[in-house]
């Protein structure tokens, strides 16, 4: 069996006296697309969070391509966030640049490279994701689906072995949302990469991951195939699954007694 | 894996062999081979890409800038051994369409 390429062990967050991760153990193997789902607010933005080093956590260790990330010297660890691309939730472009200028960002900060191959790279990674011909666009001139191939682009900008993509498709319609699902498929086949997805959205986990962990409550409480979760006789997956809301338990007493004194 | 160039030219062809990683750090030194023979204005550059065993967007981009450079002098710019992983990176960004990709370097002289 593969050695895992991300190795997640017993990992807590919380923000104050919230607990928001409670002893997170995952495996993340090389070349797989593996979506992280759960409810919002489940706390699986957070744990992508932390796999690319912007929340530090409580306590518990990540285990990137061997080297214990959350501990490492920072020149290890900015040597492994150079092969980890990030697509964010709101695209997270910077608007006082064409769209061409922020996939460029990256390779000049990171790369010895000319001027003049970066400036070819960029155009190459916006024909990739069908954004030729919208190089001198400002993000606020594009769509919300064109926005986020603009993000996706300069996510893969370094050509990276990881790719962390929070909720793909959040805020898109269907087809522009399964225009991204198909272009992260072709674009983990032509690069070989391990895809990371947080989504709540069933039929995109269905069409991408190779396998899925189900996040509940800062808990994992299933990890494996498609079949597999469909099979699961959990009632929390088949809730999930189902899309039944919680059934509402109201105390009376209690309602009231908030409602005089709260 | 290390990165080697090699480059070998006659009076027409410039032959330049690249066997290893090509990446973000190593592909200047692709560059650099590449550039010189365009500077010389080679009639015919054969890229020998046989023992690549990973390309990455610059080393791809390099080549589309030898590419332009030779096409300026109207040279021609030929690649050859392209194996399944480089050649689908190239089917993706379309440049299959705009280099001339041939089997093998008999192939690439036109014999």
């Amino acid at each position: 069996m593969k050695e895992p390429i991300i190795k997640i062990r017993d990992l807590h967050t919380s923000f104050g006296s919230l607990h928001v991760l409670k002893g997170i153990n995952l495996d993340i193997f090389p070349f797989e697309t593996l979506a992280i789902l759960g409810r919002s607010g489940c706390g699986k933005s957070t744990l992508l969070r932390h796999l690319i080093g912007l929340r530090k956590p409580t306590s518990g260790q990540i285990f990137i391509k061997g080297v214990d990330f959350i501990h490492a010297h920072p020149r290890n660890r900015h040597k492994i966030l150079k092969k980890i691309g990030m697509l964010f939730q709101g695209s997270a472009l910077f608007n006082s640049m064409t769209v061409k200028e922020n996939v460029m960002l990256p390779l000049l900060e990171h790369t010895p490279l000319e001027s003049t191959t970066i400036n070819i790279m960029a155009k190459m990674k916006l024909e990739q994701v069908g954004l030729s011909g919208f190089e001198d666009y400002y993000p606020a001139q594009l769509s919300g689906g064109m926005r986020k191939r603009a993000a996706l682009a300069r996510a893969l900008a370094m050509d990276p072995d990881i790719l962390c993509c929070d909720e793909p498709s959040a805020g898109l319609d269907p087809i522009v949302s399964a225009g991204i699902d198909n272009l992260l498929l072709k674009l983990k086949k032509a690069f070989n990469m391990t895809i990371v997805v947080v989504t709540h959205e069933l039929e995109s986990v269905f069409l991408i991951a190779d396998r899925i962990a189900l996040l509940d409550r800062g808990k994992i409480i299933f990890t494996g195939s498609k079949q597999e979760m469909k099979k699961s006789d959990n009632p929390k997956i088949i809730q999930f699954l189902e899309r039944r809301a919680d059934e509402e338990v109201l105390d009376g007493d209690q309602y009231l007694e908030s409602l005089l004194n709260g | 894996m290390n990165l080697e160039v090699k480059t070998i030219t006659d009076e027409e062809t410039a032959f330049i062999t690249i066997s290893g990683e090509v990446d973000l750090y190593s592909s200047p030194r692709v560059r650099e081979q590449i550039l010189a023979v365009t500077k010389k204005k080679m009639p015919l550059i054969v890229i020998n890409l046989e023992m690549v065993t990973y390309m990455d967007s610059s080393g791809v981009a390099t080549l589309i800038e030898g590419l332009q450079l030779c096409n300026k002098y109207k040279g021609r710019f030929i690649l050859v051994g392209l194996k399944d992983n480089v050649r689908e990176v190239f089917e993706l960004s379309r440049l299959d369409r705009i280099f001339q990709i041939r089997e093998t370097f008999e192939r690439a002289q036109g014999i």
